[in-house]
């Protein structure tokens, strides 16, 4: 593994060493490494590239880590990874991508991610995407996720993006069925050139399900962000979806929350805000003796964490 | 010492809020500056910190000329506002900012001294974003945590007790009977409530843009309670004032 694969690898798990239980380590469409546990299966997709990772039910505590990086132009991975959560697991899942092109090619990574979660089953997804590389060669990383949630399931998603990547495309969908929710939290930054596109749509089929989608996103630079989400409520149910976007620069975003509530007792609120940083925010944090450029970054950080 | 030298201030091209401003804020002093609403009481506060800059006049600090100074760089000579209205910040959360303002890290029990002075519990707190979901009460009191973190020579308060609850009012004022016990450094509060002005060293008393008048407490305060005819209306609230 060279050291641009390490280093990628090092900020998407946030893992400094050896892996250790469930993994599977993917580099530039191939796999490098791979384990399973007791309770934790992961084996090679006979349809497709890419994984099918399948968790027995009771299993509590354990992490899966299955990080993908691409470390040159020239480079497009395609992946399909399942995850099959038995009933009344309680395990993390840990992804995340880094690609890295110094040449004058892009490099690419697709990851087509499909989660079947079984009766009373959570997981927590943590999804971070970085891009490096000083080469012209666009970095891009377009994720799709479906979730299907059984009865009393609950799937949440800590997604983050913060840095050099040129494009992005993110898809996600999910199904719930009975007392399951579903809960995302997306961090997203985008600078120069970048533009980065997510689009959610939640279907809320069950008695008592749920969703809370909130997204916070920073455009500076030239960069373009477009925010879509539609929670769909066919039952009682309960759905929020958020998008909170600070323009820095010439960042401009489309943010687009939607609801449709085909059942008298979908209870469904969407929210969006668009705009610069207020100035007394700055003035407060140059009270405290920053300068204008250290609280500008603060408060997105902030914003973002 | 903070010295304002003949500071004038007027909206652009509009009416002159502040006319003459001259007075010292002597060192390890709680000044209290009141007045009615509109005096300038506020523009005068936040001259001081640099959020306004003035039309002409000076600030001194120990005899230098900070007038031209920006806010940055007089908050690090070691002034410190609180706003009147504290700003609310989606993601930072109340640890942050007492971070931010101590320019450090800082552990359990300092943070729990910090919010114990302004009548919070940590354990509720810390871990609290500073933002809309906060009550009144409870931003005000973090943004004078925010000031007492900071630890510096001068500190401007803002009408403290603007906006707040009358169950918070009587917390607020312990918070500021504890500041002047145990704090250090020189205390300015615009405020014109009566529990404040009682517990000030000094009293400056400003109506339509001049010092109507100023000096010790004692000397004061019983003549703003008398009548009202020292600035034309009286400038102290009394109605939760006991």
């Amino acid at each position: 593994m060279n050291e641009t694969a390490n280093e990628l690898l090092k900020t998407v798990t946030d893992v400094d060493g050896d892996f250790k239980g469930a993994y599977n380590i993917r580099i530039n469409g191939a796999c490098a490494s791979r384990q399973s546990t007791e309770h934790i299966k992961l084996e090679t997709k006979p349809d497709a590239p890419g994984l099918v990772v399948t968790v027995d039910a009771d299993t509590v505590g354990e992490t899966v880590y299955v990080p993908a990086c691409v470390t040159a132009g020239g480079v497009d991975d395609l992946v399909y990874n399942d995850f099959y959560i038995g009933e009344n697991a309680d395990v993390v899942i840990v992804a995340g991508c880094g690609v890295h092109s110094d040449d004058s090619a892009d490099a690419k990574h697709n990851g087509i991610h499909r989660f079947f979660l079984r009766k009373g089953a959570k997981v927590l997804y943590k999804e971070k995407h970085i891009g490096t590389g000083k080469g012209a060669g666009a970095k891009r990383i377009n994720p799709v996720t479906d979730a299907y949630l059984d009865e009393d399931s609950v799937l949440t998603m800590d997604t983050i993006q913060l840095s050099g990547v040129d494009t992005t495309e993110r898809k996600t969908t999910a199904k719930l069925a009975e007392n399951a929710k579903i809960v995302v939290r997306e961090r997203l930054l985008t600078d120069g050139e970048e533009y980065a596109k997510t689009d959610f749509e939640v279907t809320l089929e069950g008695k008592n399900s749920g969703a809370d989608i909130v997204s916070r996103s920073v455009a500076r630079g030239n960069s373009r962000q477009e925010y879509s989400s539609l929670i769909i409520g066919k039952a009682p149910c309960i759905g929020h979806t958020e998008c909170d976007a600070i323009l820095a620069g010439n960042g401009k975003v489309y943010a687009s929350p939607s609801l449709d509530a085909e059942h008298e007792d979908a209870s469904l609120i969407h929210e969006a805000a668009i705009g610069k940083i207020a100035g007394e925010q700055i003035l407060k944090f140059r009270t405290l003796g920053l300068t204008e450029a250290e609280a500008e970054e603060k408060i997105i950080m902030g914003f973002l964490k | 010492m903070l010295e304002l030298k003949n500071i004038s201030w007027s909206i652009p091209n509009g009416r002159t809020v502040l006319k003459n401003i001259d007075f010292p804020i002597p060192d390890g002093r709680l000044v209290v500056i009141t007045g009615p609403n509109g005096s300038g009481k506020t523009t005068l506060a936040k001259i001081i910190a640099g959020l306004e800059k003035p039309s002409l006049g000076q600030i001194l600090l120990d005899g230098e000329d900070i007038t031209p100074l920006d806010i940055t760089e007089r908050a690090k000579r070691g002034i410190s506002f609180a706003f009147q209205q504290p700003v609310r910040f989606k993601g930072i959360t109340v640890r942050d900012i007492l971070e931010l303002s101590a320019g450090r890290e800082l552990n359990q029990v300092e943070l729990c001294d910090l919010l114990g002075k302004v009548g919070l519990c940590t354990r509720d707190y810390i871990n609290r974003e500073v933002n809309a979901a906060l009550s009144g009460g409870e931003i005000k009191r973090i943004e004078i945590a925010t000031v007492l973190a900071r630890g510096t020579a001068y500190s401007v308060f803002d009408e403290p007790e603007a906006g707040i609850d009358l169950w918070s009012f009587s917390g607020l004022i312990k918070v500021f009977e504890d500041l002047k016990k145990n704090e250090k450094g020189t205390q300015i509060i615009i405020s014109h409530q009566e529990r404040i002005l009682n517990i000030a060293d000094e009293i400056v008393v400003i109506a339509d843009g001049v010092i109507r008048d100023m000096g010790e407490r004692d000397k004061i305060l019983p003549k703003l309670l008398a009548s009202d005819k020292t600035v034309g209306e009286c400038p102290v609230e009394r109605r939760i004032s006991k």
